[in-house]
C-alpha cells in the first residue's frame, strides 16, 4: 500500500530526533514564574491580580481580553510579585505576570489523581458544555500556533465539519514532545480525541503520524481498535510518510482526507476537517475530566551540543534557562536559541524566556550550523517552486517583496504562504527568501486590512 | 480633368463634413484644465518624491490650484521646494501662504556601538525591516536604531547616511528636504521631521525606548529613562514625558538647553551650538565616553 502524504512540495531535512526514547521528566519548579498576557493569537488576556494576591495552581491570572483570546491560569502557588514587562518569545518587552513561587499549593477543584477518566461515566456531558470547558480552561493550539481551541470547534455557520484530524505527524527536526506524549500518555488522547468529536459534532476521526514512529502507530492503531470498537465513533491511524511541513494544517488534511483547503481566508473546517494537535487533544483532556485548566505541557529541550537532552513536563511560566541548565547548560561557544524547531522556531535573544502555551521546543543549535551562509545570485534553478507546499513562487515572491510590488504580490497570493521555510532550507543560493516573503505578506495584509477597514 | 474635379469635390466634402464633426464634438465633450495647474506644476521641483503626500508634483499642482478656488493654502507645503517655491505658488495664485518653518529629519537614537552593548548577531535579511520583524535586533533595546539603512535607501536626495564608527544615520542638514521619506521608511519611528532651527541649532531627546527606567538603563548608557528631571527644568514647558519618555515639543523649545544640563543620561542632545557655551556639557560627554572606551578596553586587555 503506498503511504499517504500531502501532494505538493515538501523537503526532507535531517531529523536529529535526539530525544526520541528519552522518557519524560517532570521539571522543577523555578524560583520565579513569568506569565506573558499574550500568549495565544487574538487579543493579550487582561490581569485580575495585582500585585501581593497570592495564588494557588490553578488560579485565573487573566481573563480572555476578547473573543479571540484565551484566559491564563498560575502553574505555581505564591505571590504576584509584580506585573511589569518582560522578553517573551517576540524578542521584545511585553506585558507580563510575575509569580514569586511557594510552596506547591494546587486549587482543590483539580481532579490531581492519575485515573482515566472516561466519557462513559460521565452521561450528562453535552457537546456545549465542552466547548465551555474547553474555552475556560484557556485551552489553545499546543503545535506552536496558539490558536483558542473553543474557536476551532465551533466553526462559522457556511462550514460544516465532517471530522476531526488529531496531528500527531510532528514533522520539524529535533523536536519529541508529541512522541513522548503518545507513548506515554495515548488512553489520555484518545479520550481528548472522543471528547473533541463530541464537540464538533462529529463522529470520524483521524489520527495522523508520520513513519519515522512506528512504535506510535502500532499503540495507537491497538488502542484505538480496542476503544472505538463497537461504538459510534469511527477512528482511523493514518500513516504518513515522513516529509516537511506535513504538520502544516492544509498539508495535512490534504495527506489526511485529500482535500484541499483553498487559499485564506479559508480554513480546513471549510473542507470539512477540524486539525488538534496531539498535545491538544490531551490538554482537553485534563480540561474537561479532570478540571485542570492549561498550565503545564510537554516540551522537548534539545541541541546536539547539550549534555542531556530532554523531554519534560513543565509548567508554563518557567525560564528556559531552568530547562537548559537541567540539560547541562548552556554549550561552549555561538548558539542559536530557538523558541520551537530549526525550521519554524524563533530566535532568541534571551534565556530569561519563559516556557509558553506554544513552546514546543528549546532548541539549541550551535556554531557553524547556526550561522547562515553568504547570498548568493539567484541561478533560475526554480528549487524553491519545487518544494513549496503551497504552490507557489517563492523567487518571485522574495523578488516582489523586495521591490515593493505589493499589487502584485498579493495577485501572486503572497497569504496563502504559510511560512514553512522550505524554500528558503533548499536554495542553492543561500537567498534570504523567507526573510523577504515574510515582510511582504506582513505588508499585504496589512494592506488588505485596512483597505477592508474602509469599507 | 473630370476624374481629378470629382477627386477634389468628393474629397473635400467629406474632409468639411469631417471638420464640422470635429469641431463641434471638441466644443460639446471639451474637458477644462485650468491653465494654472500647468504654471504651477512648473514652479514646483518636480522630484516626485511624494513629501507632499500626493502622488508627485502635478498632483500637488492640482491641489493647490484647488485650495486656491476654495480660499486657502492651508495644509499644503512642498517640503523639497521650501517657503520659497510655496511663495512663488502663492504670488502666482494670488494667495497668502503662512510662512511655515524649515524643517529636517532628525535621528533620535543615540545608541552607538559603544554606548549600547551588542548581545547577539543578526544574520538574516540585512534591512531594518527584516530585522524589526525578527525580534528586538543585535542590542538589549528593542526600539533603538537597527542600523540597516532603510532610511538611507528611502532617500532621494542623499542627505542621510549611516555613519560607519557608529552605525546610525546620519543627516546632512543641507541636503534634506524634509519630505519625510525617511520617516516613512524606518520600522521603529526614530526619526522625526523637527523645526531646523535657527543656524541649525536643535534641542531634542535622541532616544525612543519607552521601556522603564532600569530596562532602559540596561540596554543602552544613553537612554532616557523618563525620570522627569527634564519636564520639571524646562522653563517653557515644551518637556513631557509620557510611556517613560521624554519628549520635546520643537514648538515651545526656546533652545535654553536646562534640560541637556539636568539629563543623567545624557540623553538630550543639543547641536550646532558654539563651542563656547556648550563646551561644558558637549566636552564632558565625549570625554566621559571616551574615558569609557579606554577602560573597557584596558579590561579587555587584562582579561586577554
Amino acid at each position: 500500500m503506498k503511504i499517504k502524504t500531502f501532494s505538493m512540495g515538501g523537503i526532507h531535512p535531517e531529523e536529529n530526533k535526539l530525544t526520541h526514547e528519552v522518557p519524560t521528566i517532570v521539571a522543577e519548579l523555578p524560583k520565579q514564574a513569568i506569565f506573558p498576557l499574550s500568549q495565544h493569537i487574538g487579543a493579550p488576556a487582561k490581569p485580575v491580580v495585582a500585585k501581593g494576591d497570592k495564588v494557588k495552581v490553578g488560579t485565573l491570572i487573566a481573563e480572555a481580553g476578547g473573543f479571540v483570546s484565551a484566559p491564563i491560569f498560575s502553574s505555581v502557588s505564591g505571590t504576584v510579585f509584580k506585573i511589569d514587562t518582560a522578553i517573551d518569545a517576540t524578542g521584545y518587552r511585553k506585558p507580563v505576570i510575575i509569580i514569586n513561587v511557594e510552596g506547591d499549593e494546587w486549587e482543590e477543584s483539580i481532579d490531581r489523581s492519575n485515573k482515566l477518566e472516561l466519557v462513559e461515566n460521565h452521561p450528562d456531558l453535552t457537546p456545549e458544555e465542552i466547548v465551555n470547558r474547553i474555552k475556560n480552561a484557556g485551552v489553545v493550539g499546543m503545535g506552536g500556533a496558539c490558536f483558542p481551541t473553543f474557536i476551532k470547534l465551533t466553526p462559522p455557520p457556511t462550514a460544516k465539519a465532517e471530522c476531526v484530524i488529531i496531528n500527531a505527524v510532528e514533522c520539524e527536526p529535533y523536536i519529541t514532545a508529541d512522541y513522548r506524549l503518545m507513548m506515554e500518555r495515548s488512553d489520555e488522547i484518545l479520550v481528548g480525541l472522543e471528547l473533541l468529536m463530541m464537540g464538533a459534532k462529529v463522529t470520524k476521526g483521524y489520527i495522523g503520524i508520520e513513519t519515522n514512529k512506528p512504535a506510535a502507530i502500532e499503540l495507537l492503531t491497538e488502542k484505538c481498535a480496542k476503544k472505538f470498537s463497537g461504538t459510534k465513533y469511527q477512528v482511523e491511524v493514518v500513516p504518513l510518510k515522513q516529509r516537511y511541513p506535513q504538520g502544516g494544517e492544509k498539508q495535512l488534511v490534504d495527506a489526511v482526507i485529500q482535500r484541499q483547503v483553498p487559499a485564506p481566508p479559508a480554513i480546513p473546517v471549510n473542507v470539512g476537517a477540524i486539525v488538534q494537535n496531539v498535545g491538544t487533544a490531551f490538554a482537553v483532556y485534563e480540561a474537561v475530566m479532570k478540571n485542570k485548566p492549561l498550565f503545564e505541557r510537554y516540551t522537548t529541550v534539545t541541541g546536539k551540543k547539550l549534555t542531556n537532552p530532554g523531554n519534560f513536563q513543565v509548567r508554563m511560566g518557567t525560564p528556559m534557562k531552568n530547562l537548559i541548565d537541567a540539560c547541562g547548560g548552556m554549550p561552549e561557544g555561538d548558539n542559536k536559541l530557538l523558541a520551537g524547531g530549526p525550521m519554524m522556531g524563533k530566535a532568541l535573544t534571551s534565556t530569561e524566556v519563559p516556557i509558553c502555551k506554544g513552546t514546543n521546543s528549546v532548541t539549541i543549535i550551535s556554531d557553524d550550523e547556526a550561522r547562515r551562509k553568504e547570498p548568493q545570485p539567484c541561478i533560475r534553478c526554480a528549487k524553491c517552486v519545487g518544494v513549496c507546499p503551497m504552490g507557489l513562487e517563492p523567487y518571485l515572491l522574495a523578488k516582489l517583496s523586495e521591490v515593493k510590488n505589493w499589487e502584485r504580490a498579493e495577485s501572486e497570493d503572497i497569504t496563502s504562504c504559510i511560512e514553512c521555510g522550505s524554500c528558503h532550507y533548499t536554495c542553492p543560493a543561500y537567498r534570504p527568501l523567507l526573510d523577504n516573503i515574510r515582510l511582504g505578506k506582513a505588508t499585504v495584509m496589512g494592506i488588505i486590512r485596512s483597505r477592508a477597514a474602509k469599507k | 480633368m473630370n476624374f481629378i474635379l470629382i477627386a477634389v469635390i468628393v474629397l473635400g466634402t467629406i474632409g468639411l463634413i469631417a471638420a464640422i464633426v470635429l469641431f463641434a464634438a471638441s466644443k460639446k465633450f471639451a474637458v477644462y484644465e485650468d491653465p494654472r495647474i500647468a504654471q504651477v506644476g512648473e514652479l514646483l521641483p518636480g522630484a516626485n518624491c511624494g513629501g507632499c503626500g500626493f502622488p508627485g508634483c502635478s498632483g500637488m499642482a492640482d491641489a493647490l490650484v484647488k485650495g486656491a478656488d476654495a480660499g486657502s493654502l492651508d495644509g499644503l507645503m512642498c517640503p523639497v521646494g521650501g517657503a520659497e517655491t510655496m511663495g512663488k505658488v502663492a504670488d502666482l495664485l494670488g494667495m497668502a501662504i503662512a510662512n511655515t518653518e524649515p524643517m529636517v529629519a532628525v535621528v533620535r537614537c543615540n545608541g552607538t556601538c559603544e554606548h549600547r552593548a551588542k548581545i547577539a548577531e543578526y544574520a538574516g535579511l540585512r534591512t531594518c525591516a527584516a530585522m524589526h520583524a525578527c525580534g528586538a535586533g543585535e542590542t538589549a533595546c528593542g526600539f533603538g536604531c537597527l542600523g540597516c539603512g532603510d532610511c538611507v535607501a528611502a532617500c532621494q536626495f542623499g542627505a542621510i547616511s549611516i555613519n560607519p564608527a557608529t552605525g546610525i544615520p546620519e543627516v546632512d542638514d543641507e541636503k534634506c528636504t524634509s519630505c519625510g521619506a525617511c520617516v516613512k521608511a524606518c520600522p521603529r519611528n526614530i526619526i522625526e521631521l523637527r523645526k531646523k532651527g535657527p543656524k541649525n541649532r536643535r534641542v531634542f531627546v535622541s532616544c525612543v525606548n519607552k521601556d522603564k527606567g532600569p530596562a532602559a538603563m540596561k540596554a543602552c548608557a544613553v537612554s532616557c529613562i523618563g525620570c522627569g528631571k527634564c519636564e520639571k527644568e524646562c522653563p517653557f514647558g515644551a518637556i513631557t514625558v509620557e510611556n517613560n519618555l521624554a519628549y520635546i515639543d520643537h514648538q515651545k523649545c526656546r533652545l535654553c538647553r536646562k534640560c541637556v544640563a539636568v539629563c543623567p543620561k545624557k540623553a538630550i542632545v543639543a547641536v550646532n551650538f558654539p563651542v563656547s557655551k556648550a563646551s561644558t556639557t558637549s566636552m564632558s560627554s565625549t570625554t566621559s565616553s571616551s574615558s569609557e572606551t579606554s577602560e573597557t578596553s584596558e579590561r579587555k586587555e587584562e582579561q586577554a
